[in-house]
């Protein structure tokens, strides 16, 4: 019964999650400057860390920590790198 | 898919609370940066999803590996150290970024150069420390 419960809340929020997503990508799109787009990247970033996280909760293997960890470095590696680029126009100086 | 039965019940009921929690703290966190209408506004939005939405998810992993484990998991809470540090980083670049963008535009909408400080950006007093850059 309860592990029912613990699958239907990991389908809804792993749809919640999707929807998130969905939010940013349509910010990507029609983001008017492109300061928003790097925003919505990285926020892009973070909630797919968080798919992955539920994901890993769903199947109970260990495997997906890592995954999640490093698509977090690599969202934290390339929005900065995005940011430097707005406000230089170059990446390395 | 078999372990969730696994799970007592608490544990099953506290994992399914915080993950919910927190995919509902991310949803609303996009849905304001739908609905905002400036750039430093928006920056606001995505940080309810990093905060408290990857603070949740990652309670509910420990939870969860914790108690099938029998034993505590906690580098999961890496994750959680690693996104909080490094979201004010990101949205601080960003948001001085686009300042500069808007200065260099003549958009009078923001504030002006402080005068406290020169505007050369490269001008340190001296003895600081620090590269030239």
């Amino acid at each position: 019964m309860t592990g029912e419960i613990l699958l239907w809340s990991l389908t809804v929020a792993q749809a919640m999650l999707v929807a998130a997503m969905g939010c940013y990508a349509y910010r990507l799109i029609r983001g008017p400057r492109a300061q928003d787009r790097v925003l919505c990247l990285d926020a892009m970033y973070v909630s797919a860390m968080l798919l992955v996280l539920t994901v890993g909760i769903r199947t109970g293997s260990q495997i997906y920590f890592e995954a999640a960890l490093i698509i977090a470095v690599l969202g934290f590696v390339s929005s900065v790198a995005l940011a430097k680029f707005l406000m230089r126009g170059e990446v390395i100086e | 898919m078999t372990h969730a039965v696994d799970l007592p019940a608490w544990a099953a009921l506290l994992t399914a609370l915080l993950v919910l929690l927190g995919a509902a703290l991310a949803l609303i966190g996009a849905v304001g940066t739908l609905r905002f209408g400036s750039f430093f506004e928006r920056v606001h939005a995505p940080t309810l999803g990093t905060s408290w939405g990857t603070g949740a998810i990652v309670l509910a992993s420990v939870v969860c590996f914790s108690v099938l484990g029998s034993r505590p998991v906690m580098h999961e809470v890496l994750i959680g150290v690693f996104v909080t540090v490094t979201t004010p980083v990101t949205l601080m670049l960003l948001a001085r970024a686009t300042l500069y963008r808007h200065r260099a535009e003549g958009d009078g909408n923001v504030p002006p150069q402080s005068t406290l400080h020169p505007p050369h950006v490269g001008d340190r007093p001296k003895g600081s420390r620090g590269g030239d850059r």
